[in-house]
């Protein structure tokens, strides 16, 4: 009776690629937990005040990250500074200007393409270019300039996303009551769309804090404390995924994996954020 | 605020209409401009990449550097044969890629196919995580743990070969292993994403003529997200190839054949790992690698961009 209908046919095969599907998402998983959990497990241990709030001192033999995480600061702020308002410029004159054709098709092939380059190419260029030609050395603006390169695709995407997510209503509503197109744009159209445009923000502060190979011959690798707020761009500083990868060279595990501990901790933190943003987005929309 | 009236110009009621044109014409035009950064940072980048790579090509000559087995940039009478280098690359994004994409695949479909929302609220977050680690420290750990696993397979494997040079588990295999890890959630989020964009009539079709829920899922609804999937895979492809510091010290760093446990260099190792103190021809040379990955890599976002079209292409239809 094994060809009845009524018999439910057994499918051995079905069982082991259902098996599969949950041990691969749950090896998924696990290697988070793994990663998170073992970079617990030994940066917990070397972090103290003094690991976060001196410079490491080769005179004293200690070790502290402070200047890295100015260095880091300093490097994010000037790259969202540049980038943020051309990656939405970008996305603005994408979504509500232009009219398709081939230069759209061009705007958007680069900044694809611009997403795809690998960050040791970037750190190439911005070695060559900012570095070399336009003088800038070891510097941390040559390597915020570089970093502006490679997250300007992020900001422009997410913000062209969330200016897709705007009504179309609001535009012909704005514009039926006489505003002009570019008032239109800076009163209703980015204040709609800011929750998408800050989503965008924090995900390239994730990108920048996390970013090595683009910055290790741009940014250099000092970590010096600044002698000078002003002037502090212009000289070489290494952020704390450079001293990680400093410490490894060296061999100082325990140093790495202190730095490796912060850094976990603060793309937890982005994660999070970016999660409650979105949430908020929603309720905004439901509302 | 004339009453007089002129037929091409549009009257407003706030402000005068110059100064309003001056500012929207300015606003459209900055807009332009910042819309071609993208545009002129991707000809810069390609412009420098040759102008800085392709003068050793000559000098060595084009052949020798590319076709070259013999990497000894600092000797007396340098040589500087990449064939190796590049071979790595090669082969070890293959196999990442062979090793990645089953896995990721497979979770894609979990997340999509299979489990309930409660599980893939576990799941989903884990993978955009996974996503944002950096690499360093996929580095630090591949070191600390992939490295000396690899080591005990290694001392079982070649306990009776005299000849096999140990590399500590600082090979291609535990390269590979850290590639095949850190491609996983770009192979998966684009798969996921493909997969619920199939629409649910093939599901309900499919399970309506008879075909089991795992028959369904691989005979129809995989193959109608194809070209999300391929997509996914390529871009996978590309994060492999340009990854540098999480495999920069786990893949043990000197040129030689790409044989599982050799130790291994790849495009992106040897530049990291020779920037700092190289000058002259051979700083040129590795700026020469620098354009042979910038190369590999603008192939893949050529056939990205094929997929996408052919796909758009047939959504359009």
């Amino acid at each position: 009776m094994t060809n009845s209908i009524y018999v439910k046919k057994k499918r051995p095969g079905d069982m082991v690629l259902l098996v599969l599907i949950y041990a691969c998402a749950f090896l998924a998983v696990l290697l988070l937990v793994g990663i998170i959990g073992y970079v617990i497990y030994r940066g917990l241990p070397v972090i103290n005040w003094n690991f976060i709030s001196t410079a490491q001192s080769a005179l004293e033999g200690t070790f502290g990250i402070l200047p890295n995480i100015i260095n880091t600061l300093y490097i994010i702020v000037i790259t969202l500074l540049i980038a943020t308002p051309i990656g939405i410029g970008s996305a603005i004159y994408l979504n509500e200007y232009s009219k398709g054709g081939r230069l759209v098709r061009m705007i958007e092939f680069t900044t694809e393409t611009l997403s795809g380059i690998p960050s040791i190419i970037f750190g190439l260029f911005g070695m060559v270019f900012f570095g070399n030609f336009l003088k800038l050395g070891y510097s941390i603006l040559c390597g915020a300039l570089t970093l502006t390169i490679m997250i300007l695709p992020i900001i422009t995407r997410t913000t062209q996303e969330a200016l897709k997510t705007v009504p179309e209503s609001y535009r012909s509503g704005a514009l039926g009551i006489g505003a002009t197109k570019w008032y239109m744009i800076r009163t209703i159209i980015l204040p709609s769309a800011m929750p998408g445009i800050v989503t965008g923000v924090i995900l390239s502060i994730g990108r920048i804090v996390g970013e090595s190979a683009a910055l290790l011959f741009t940014a250099g690798s000092a970590y010096l404390m600044p002698t000078n707020w002003l002037t502090h761009p212009m000289s070489s500083g290494g952020t704390l995924t450079i001293q990680m990868y400093l410490s490894m060279t060296k061999a100082q595990y325990d140093n790495a994996f202190g730095i490796a501990f912060v850094l976990i901790v603060i793309v937890l933190a982005i994660n999070l954020l970016t999660k409650v943003l979105s949430r908020r987005l929603d309720v905004n929309k439901r509302d | 605020m004339s009453l007089h009236r002129n037929a091409d110009q549009p009257v407003s009621i706030i402000g005068s209409h110059k100064t309003k044109s001056a500012i929207e014409i300015t606003a459209n035009i900055i807009f332009i401009v910042c819309a071609f950064v993208a545009i002129v940072a991707v000809l810069a980048i390609t412009i420098y990449m040759i102008y800085s790579g392709a003068p050793a090509l000559f000098k060595v000559g084009i052949l020798d550097i590319l076709f070259g087995t013999t990497w000894a940039p600092t000797a007396e009478d340098p040589s500087f044969g990449i064939l190796y280098i590049i071979l790595t690359s090669i082969i070890g994004t293959t196999l990442a890629i062979l090793i990645g994409v089953p896995i990721a695949l497979m979770t894609a479909i979990f997340l999509s196919e299979v489990a309930n929302s409660k599980l893939a609220n576990i799941v989903r977050p884990a993978v955009e995580l996974l996503a944002g680690i950096p690499s360093v420290i996929y580095g630090l750990l591949g070191v600390l743990m992939i490295n000396p696993a690899i080591y005990k397979l290694e001392q079982a494997i070649f306990k009776d070969a005299p000849n096999h040079q140990f590399t500590g588990g600082a090979n291609l295999l535990s390269a590979v292993l850290v590639l095949a890890i850190m491609i996983l959630p770009t192979v998966i989020n684009i798969s996921e994403t493909s997969l619920r964009a199939v629409p649910q009539q093939y599901r309900s079709s499919s399970l309506a003529l008879g075909a089991s829920k795992i028959q369904t899922i691989f005979k129809v609804t995989v193959p109608a997200a194809r070209s999300g999937i391929i997509t996914g895979i390529v871009l996978g492809i590309g994060r492999a190839l340009g990854e540098a510091m999480a495999i920069v010290f786990v893949c043990g760093n000197s040129v030689n054949l790409p044989y599982p446990f050799n130790s291994v260099r790849t495009l992106t190792t040897a530049i990291v790992s020779e920037m700092g103190y190289a000058g002259g021809l051979h700083r040129e040379v590795l700026f020469t690698i620098g354009l042979v990955l910038f190369a590999f890599i603008m192939i893949i976002n050529i056939v990205l961009s094929t997929i996408l079209k052919k796909g758009g292409a047939k959504h359009d239809k």
